[in-house]
């Protein structure tokens, strides 16, 4: 399968939704065309929005993870958006570690939260979002 | 299982006196549901009954499960069914199958004492008849209570929005896995049609807190965290503090406070809200 | 109406066998056992632990069992419906089964939550391994 998925560019933000049922090869293509993305553009944030994924297993949560990490590095904030409940009740009970992703609710929240960040243009607004960081890992492992 | 040719005589007699089984075996059913069912409503509920057992009879059927008793089945269980959800007890409702045995017995008594010899295998299938009845109700049973308890589940597990932007789930009453998977998924999806990027869950009004419940409400943050909102655990004794440590459960980074007020104050906070006392002038 | 004599294994519908040879497999396995769980009345959690569950399995099958197939079907126990895949290879088994299971363990750049991850989504886990092959069983019933 040769989907790429898209990246929009807007303003100092690159856009990126997922719309399509993610191959580990169109998952691995996506990292690579983001970190030339925000190279190239020189962007200092990333909304990644996966509201239209139905499943996100360990290969797409690696994904999210590194290139959270990946635009750190390239001095560029990721934000991801719009995960399901189910969803995110499948990952909690996977054990999955989504370490150092920030999240929000969805992509307008997730924008004030990156205009926020330091190297936006200050705004002062409310409601940021959450970062998920550590302390996972007592979840769910022994008790099943 | 009995060969078919045990039993012919049972159905000659059965066809013969029709009439005669059929009132024994209304009249000792009516018997047992006396006051709830009348004489006419319990020959309507029979009559379709006895038609399919000689219908199925008749094509030389023995066992119970036989196709030819497909219709007999059919009846059976949905006349079950019907008792079930009425409220009669498993032994009212087999009682309809099982007195048919005693009207066939006086019957071959009274006519036919050679034809005892294919009693047995008649006795057979009227007790396998009898369970389908049992299963069927024991079914339908199941089906209500869970029914109810779904209702019950989405009765006591309200979201009630505190301020723009918050929701809280008071939870009241005994936690299970369950349940504790309800309120887990009425959260996450009210974060979601609401737009609230905090929510607080008050136990204060739950007795006790074993490991897998506490798991789940752990769960519940971190899948709350995924999704983009954090959440506050309010309401947490002194004794249930005592088990979580007890069990070895870490909350690690997750904020707990011990009653609703506090946990509302630091949420506020998170949401860059503050609630000030105002000089009055009047 | 199923008949008053009880059953203990669960009935089965005719299974359907799909191939796990490259990427573009495991996403028609997830999609596949996705339509199962909707005609399994399965809840939408329960859909999505089961779909998630068949993506990690599908995925060791394609690359540590290089290549094989999945058999997917939808079974009923008494009043109950469910969803059970299998997944089948002939590569050289798992050597430290208990290490696999244990998670955070991986030996092809995943999370290392393959086994261990979807053991916990799922109803009912049963894993066969040999230097031939493994086999792994999950079913997933509704709640």
């Amino acid at each position: 399968m040769s989907d790429r998925v898209p990246i929009i560019k807007i303003g100092e933000l690159l856009l990126v939704s997922i719309q399509v049922d993610l191959s580990d090869e169109t998952t691995v293509a996506l990292q690579e065309d983001l970190s030339n993305r925000i190279v190239d553009t020189g962007a200092h944030g990333v909304i990644i929005d996966i509201s239209a994924l139905e499943i996100v297993d360990s290969f797409v949560g690696r994904m999210l993870a590194t290139i959270a990490s990946m635009s750190r590095v390239l001095d560029a904030e990721t934000v991801v958006v719009g995960m399901r409940p189910a969803v995110a009740i499948t990952l909690a009970e996977l054990g999955l570690t989504l370490g150092g992703v920030r999240t929000a609710l969805n992509a307008e929240k997730a924008f004030d939260m990156l205009r926020q960040s330091a190297r936006f243009t200050p705004s002062g607004d409310d409601d940021a979002a959450v970062a998920v960081t550590g302390g996972f890992d007592a979840v769910g492992r022994d008790a099943e | 299982m009995a060969t078919s040719q045990g039993i012919e005589q049972v159905v000659a007699l059965l066809q013969a006196q029709r009439d005669r089984v059929f009132r024994s075996w209304v009249q000792a059913v009516a018997v047992n549901t006396r006051g709830r069912r009348t004489a006419a409503e319990t020959e309507q509920e029979l009559r379709p009954m006895l038609d399919a057992l000689l219908t199925g009879l008749s094509a030389g059927a023995v066992d119970a499960n036989n196709p030819a008793f497909d219709e007999l089945r059919a009846i059976l269980a949905e006349y079950s069914r019907a008792r079930a959800r009425q409220g009669f007890t498993p032994a009212e409702t087999s009682v309809a199958v099982f007195a048919l045995r005693d009207a066939v017995l006086t019957a071959l008594h009274d006519s036919n004492p050679a034809a005892f010899a294919d009693f047995p295998a008649f006795s057979k299938l009227v007790d396998n008849l009898g369970l389908i009845t049992f299963e069927a109700f024991v079914q339908a049973r199941e089906t209500v209570i869970a029914n109810q308890t779904e209702q019950l589940l989405e009765l006591s597990t309200p979201v009630v929005k505190l301020w723009e932007g918050i929701v809280a789930v008071p939870l009241v009453g005994t936690l299970d896995s369950a349940r504790t998977q309800v309120v887990m998924e009425t959260l996450l999806q009210t974060l979601v049609s609401t737009g609230s990027a905090h929510a607080i869950i008050d136990i204060t009004g739950v007795p006790a807190v074993d490991t897998q419940v506490a798991q789940h409400l752990l769960k519940t943050v971190v899948a709350a965290r995924l999704m983009g909102a954090e959440c506050v655990i309010s309401g947490i004794r002194p004794q249930i503090a005592q088990t979580i440590v007890g069990l070895g459960i870490e909350f690690g980074d997750i904020a707990t406070k011990s009653n609703l007020a506090d946990a509302l104050r630091l949420t506020l906070q998170r949401a860059g809200l503050e609630v000030r006392k105002i000089a009055r002038t009047s | 109406m199923p008949s008053a004599v009880t059953q203990s294994n669960p009935t089965e519908s005719p299974a359907q066998q799909m191939d796990i040879v490259s990427d573009a497999d495991v996403v028609r396995v997830r999609q596949a056992v996705r339509t199962l769980a909707l005609k399994a009345a399965l809840s939408i959690v329960d859909q999505t632990k089961i779909v998630t569950a068949a993506s990690e399995l599908a995925r060791n099958t394609l690359i540590h069992g290089g290549g094989g197939s999945a058999q997917l079907e939808l079974v009923h126990e008494r009043e109950r419906a469910g969803v059970r895949a299998t997944f089948i290879d002939s590569g050289p088994g798992i050597a430290d089964i208990e290490r696999a299971m244990a998670g955070g363990n991986s030996t092809a750049g995943g999370l290392g939550l393959g086994l261990s991850g979807s053991r916990r989504l799922v109803d009912s886990f049963d894993l066969k391994t040999a230097a031939g092959g493994t086999r792994v069983t999950v079913i997933k019933w509704k709640r």
